[in-house]
């Protein structure tokens, strides 16, 4: 009996490091590369440079002018992009799935969208700049037809209204991805039913519809938001730096020549962390809450 | 009879009424789209003046220091795509078949890469790998400052650009094998006496083609259009290159900035070619 009962365990030992081999690459490379790194940048939040236990670097983060208008700013650019790109994405995916476009317009859409969401970075930034930069298409084209100059009116490429616009195209195009298959997914049934009862059309959508899909339009909005949070290769390639965001102020604490405190930088890191965690989260939860009905 | 023509009539009367608004909707949407892409093509084309020309892409892929970089993120990319493939794909299959249980564990991750920003991520691999690594709590240095070497630095690269794919990589790949069931093919390979490896490379992996090619398309338009890890750890890729292009000329970095549009095109057209279904998107911003 206990023969019995002292064999399979040891077999279990082996067979226990036999049944997690497959996945022991993945869980190295994610330690060495992905958790180590950014635990790192947190214990390391908690020492000044002399390599003291302190709390000040966290401390800071709330009483440094530069560093609260820093996450003020990119919150700020983060939350009317999500709104903004979240609403027009809506509107869009509407139209293509239960709007009455043409079959077409549709997969023309999702491929545009799906490119557009991967156009992010320098070639964006630059694209932007020849449509609305100081002789892009556009400014030429107000100032030449309509006699609009645009810079007059206080437009500037360089600045929250210009780096808005600019990641709004690739924010719009991920809700597009995200919502198309929401919408899909709403029962023709629900319509009909509705309609059966003499239900308007808004008051189909008002009671009906925007509920069920308000979990899936909100999470949607946390994944924009986390989507600019985290953003740095747009802002910095069209700004070269000017436009105070998170992203550009840490590595300038890190990395950066006059703005030199990296522990600052490393405390900053910590709290783009935690609010990513929570629109990533946000995002979750909610999008697991809308499949209830849509699945 | 009589309600469902009743139901009939209302419903085309609706879809009348509402389609206007879908076409205006779809027509500010398309002009969301076009315009800057528009603008950079017809700037790139006004090199020489007052004539249409492709001056500024002769120049522009003419220009050695263009060739270099973008052969090199290329090659970044090239690695980058193996190296996701090779950690991806054994994790994938064994959650799948042997161990559900770590399902949870691996999809945590992967959602912490999407948490941990680029920005973030790469500082991190800067503070770990530019000191020497060592024994916790000792000095006993285990490697030297792992970035101090070129080859060090590349690997370094390629695997945060990995972190940076994982999410697309990993959903390519898992809903690659929730489709093809790799359960009764694996059973089928055991019963003919198949080894794992043979299993993996010959019976999987052809089978999931489709997938990797999209995961792949995904990782190379992500890896070319890199800047964040680039710059942090200073190599000298295709993007900040571009950047650095467009401080002293106006015209070669909208004709590389167009031309990089058509590539991302081209791999997305590929994707939907391939997979047939919905668009995916990298976050590599």
């Amino acid at each position: 009996m206990a023969n019995v009962s002292s064999h399979p365990q040891r077999i279990s030992v082996a067979a226990y490091f036999h049944k997690w081999a497959g996945v022991v690459p993945f869980l190295l490379f994610a330690f060495f590369f992905l958790i180590w790194p950014s635990a790192k940048l947190m214990v390391d939040a908690f020492f000044d440079q002399t390599g003291h236990f302190t709390f000040s670097n966290l401390a800071e983060l709330f009483e440094n002018p530069t560093v609260v208008r820093a996450y003020k700013l990119s919150i700020q650019v983060s939350a009317v992009t999500a709104l903004g790109g979240g609403i027009f994405g809506f509107l869009l995916a509407y139209s293509v799935t239960v709007g009455g476009l043409p079959r077409f317009l549709r997969s023309g859409l999702i491929t545009f969208s799906a490119v557009a969401s991967n156009f992010a970075g320098v070639p964006l930034a630059f694209a932007f700049v020849a449509t609305l930069g100081r002789t892009g298409f556009i400014t030429a084209v107000l100032k030449n037809l309509l006699g609009i100059n645009i810079y007059d009116a206080g437009f500037n490429l360089y600045s929250f209204m210009g780096l808005s616009l600019a990641y709004m195209y690739f924010q719009f195009p991920l809700m597009v991805l995200i919502m198309a298959p929401a919408l899909d997914a709403l029962k023709r049934e629900w319509r009909e039913a509705a309609e059966i009862l003499g239900a308007t059309t808004l008051q189909y959508w008002w009671n009906i519809a925007l509920p069920v899909l308000l979990p899936s339009i909100l999470g949607t909005m946390f994944l924009l938001f986390a989507n600019a949070f985290g953003a740095y290769a747009t802002a910095y390639a069209l700004t070269g730096g000017s436009l105070p965001l998170i992203t550009i102020q840490l590595r300038a604490q890190i990395q950066g020549d006059v703005l030199h405190n990296p522990s600052l930088g490393y405390a900053m890191s910590m709290g783009m962390i935690i609010i990513m965690a929570i629109s990533t989260l946000g995002y979750i939860w909610l999008q697991s809450r809308s499949e209830r009905w849509l699945k | 009879m009589n309600l469902s023509r009743y139901h009939i009539t209302r419903r085309t009367g609706d879809r009348r009424g509402f389609s206007f608004w879908s076409w205006i909707w779809f027509f500010l949407g398309a002009l969301y789209f076009i315009l800057p892409l528009y603008a950079t093509l017809d700037f790139s084309l006004r090199m020489e003046r007052d004539k249409i020309s492709l001056l500024a892409y002769q120049k522009a892929f003419a220009a050695p220091e263009f060739l270099k970089t973008f052969i090199y993120s290329n090659v970044l990319a090239v690695i980058t795509i193996f190296v996701s493939i090779l950690v991806i794909v054994p994790a994938a299959y064994w959650i799948r078949l042997r161990l559900p249980e770590a399902r949870r564990v691996i999809e945590y991750i992967t959602i912490l890469s999407i948490v941990i920003p680029a920005i973030v991520l790469a500082h991190g691999l800067n503070t770990v790998y530019g000191a020497p690594i060592k024994i916790p709590f000792t000095d006993v240095a285990l490697t030297g400052a792992i970035l101090n070497t070129r080859f060090g630095t590349n690997f370094v690269v390629v695997m945060g650009y990995t972190v940076l794919a994982l999410p697309l990589m990993y959903r390519s790949i898992d809903t690659g094998m929730r489709t093809v069931d790799v359960l009764t093919l694996t059973e089928a390979a055991q019963s003919l006496g198949a080894n794992w490896f043979t299993i993996i490379t010959r019976v999987i992996l052809p089978n999931l083609r489709g997938s990797l090619l999209s995961g792949a398309l995904l990782t190379f338009a992500i890896v070319v259009g890199e800047v964040t890890i680039s710059t942090v750890l200073y190599v000298q890729t295709f993007s900040p290159y571009l950047w650095l292009l467009g401080q002293h000329r106006a015209y070669e970095p909208a004709a590389l900035s167009f031309a990089s549009f058509l590539m991302i095109w081209a791999s997305m057209g590929i994707i939907q070619l391939v997979t047939g279904g919905q668009g995916q998107t990298s976050s590599a911003r």
